[in-house]
């Protein structure tokens, strides 16, 4: 039985170099991790780590109908972006499911970058190209660029020495193009971690160059496997886990990445106002362990005897030094203080429900 | 790096040590460095009856929870309850300080059904094949 092939980002050969363990993700031979999980989560958490996240789509959007046929689709008012802001949003079905989680970054009055998880790349491409309006061109991103994640307290410093930029200067989820030593450079202000940082895209043949000047100025090279208990600890949904063409906006408790009240349509609208109306069924709620124990996605969530919902993301949080998950409960259940357990391999782990997130990097 | 000498060996990759009718029971190197960081141990009560290939524990790592796998049959006399404030010994010293149990055994001759080093490092080899 032969597999399909994994495509391989243009940072490969430097994975392995360094030693990585890679393992298949989405159709893509990803790194799993390096030296160590752990490791690399501190490193984010301390200093500075990053990602290869090339295996997430990239569609650039442009032409006079650009804004206009991007809010169509958007959950968020991403026409109202200013050139150089972005903006986290949702692409919803009729019903106002979740078709992807995605970032749209305005570049310019008519050019928007849409960054979409690598796993359903293939469907907002679809979904874009069968929507937006004439006056929007779609150009794939996806193959002929290279995208890296730097993330931590000390990430904005470094690669803005490492690469001679002024990054500091970009707002919170504030996004530039740039001319730099191997070519153009984006910059954005955003990231997956909860800590601060930039996420960078620059072509596919200077990747190897970019990921090298960043490593050489101390970065750490960080895998997947850091990368979920970073967004985990950071209360961070993940597509195909948290979320599905089943799951709305508001479960997620993600409002401020909906746009209900400039009046403008967008696909999904009409559902969704009817659930902000109504209140949602059920909320994603953060479970932090009270007793020693790992809860892991797919686990039950129960109140007693009864069983309440399942783990959606679950593991362990390498900076509190215990487990922590999301699912979905019912709303009276999902309030913070709520104790239940969750059933692990047959024996029930005390949980209680706590604020999002779970973690927060402190004040500088 | 070649497997200690002086231990058996179970597909499973758990180790044991027999001295004076006790093994003492851990996971390989090559396990550790599968399952990467470690983080949680689940060990049985002293005085419990684990029998050989029957789960006596589990063992989480960041990415997955495995069960650990008894070589021998007997009575566990002891568990590492350093295991519970370190997990990462096992990690850190597989063949050491990250021992799990020590069983007195009921069936010495279970022994013969395990593998010598050099039968579990060939096993590996063909594993990290596959």
């Amino acid at each position: 039985m032969s597999e399909p092939a994994l495509l391989r980002t243009p940072l490969y050969e430097e994975h392995v170099r360094l030693g990585a363990r890679m393992v298949p993700f989405a159709g893509w031979e990803m790194p799993l991790q390096y030296r160590g999980i752990i490791e690399e989560h501190m490193a984010v958490r301390k200093a500075a780590g990053m990602f290869d996240v090339s295996h997430m789509g990239r569609f650039e959007v442009r032409g006079p109908e650009a804004a206009a046929g991007l809010r169509r689709l958007c959950t968020y008012a991403v026409d109202r972006l200013a050139p150089g802001q972005g903006h986290y949003a949702f692409l919803c079905n009729e019903g106002g499911g979740i078709l992807d989680d995605i970032y749209v970054f305005r570049l310019d009055r008519d050019r928007f970058l849409v960054v979409a998880n690598a796993a359903n790349a293939g469907k907002v491409r679809r979904w874009l190209e069968a929507h937006l309006p004439p006056g929007a061109g779609l150009i794939d991103r996806h193959r002929s660029t290279t995208m890296v994640a730097v993330q931590g307290p000390q990430a904005v410093a470094i690669c803005s020495a490492a690469l001679a930029l002024s990054l500091g200067d970009l707002p919170r989820r504030g996004c530039m193009e740039t001319a730099w030593a191997e070519g153009t450079l984006f910059a954005s202000r955003t990231g997956y971690t909860g800590e601060d940082g930039v996420e960078l895209v620059v072509e596919a043949e200077a990747g190897p160059a970019l990921w090298r000047r960043l490593l050489a100025a101390g970065v750490v090279a960080c895998g997947l496997g850091a990368r979920d208990t970073l967004r985990l600890e950071a209360a961070l949904p993940l597509y195909g886990q948290d979320i599905d063409e089943g799951v709305n906006p508001f479960e997620l408790g993600l409002a401020f990445a909906v746009s209900l009240d400039d009046g403008a349509p967008f696909i999904g609208r009409e559902a969704l106002l009817r659930v902000r109306e109504q209140g949602p069924q059920r909320l994603l709620a953060c479970l932090r362990a009270t007793e020693r124990g790992i809860m892991r996605a797919g686990y039950p969530i129960y109140r007693g005897q009864d069983e309440v919902g399942k783990v959606t993301s679950g593991g362990y949080s390498p900076s509190l030094g215990t487990s922590i998950g999301m699912g979905f409960l019912p709303p009276p259940l999902a309030q913070p203080g709520t104790a239940l357990t969750v059933g692990v391999r047959g024996r029930p782990l005390p949980v209680q429900v706590v604020p999002r997130p779970f973690y927060r990097p402190p004040r500088p | 790096m070649p497997s200690p000498k002086d231990l058996r060996y179970t597909k499973e990759h758990e180790w044991v040590r027999v001295e004076d009718g006790t093994g003492t029971v851990g996971i390989t190197d090559y396990a550790q460095d599968q399952l990467g960081d470690i983080v949680y141990v689940k060990l049985p009560e002293i005085g419990t009856t684990v029998k050989q290939m029957e789960t006596f524990g589990e063992i989480e790592s960041v990415k997955a929870v495995s069960d650990l796998y008894s070589p021998v049959s007997g009575e566990v006399v002891e568990v590492n309850a350093e295991l519970e404030e370190r997990p990462e010994l096992v990690n850190l010293d597989p063949y050491g300080r990250g021992w799990m149990i020590r069983v007195r055994l009921s069936d010495p001759s279970e022994l013969e059904r395990l593998m010598t080093a050099d039968e579990y490092d060939a096993y590996v080899a063909e594993e990290a094949q596959a």
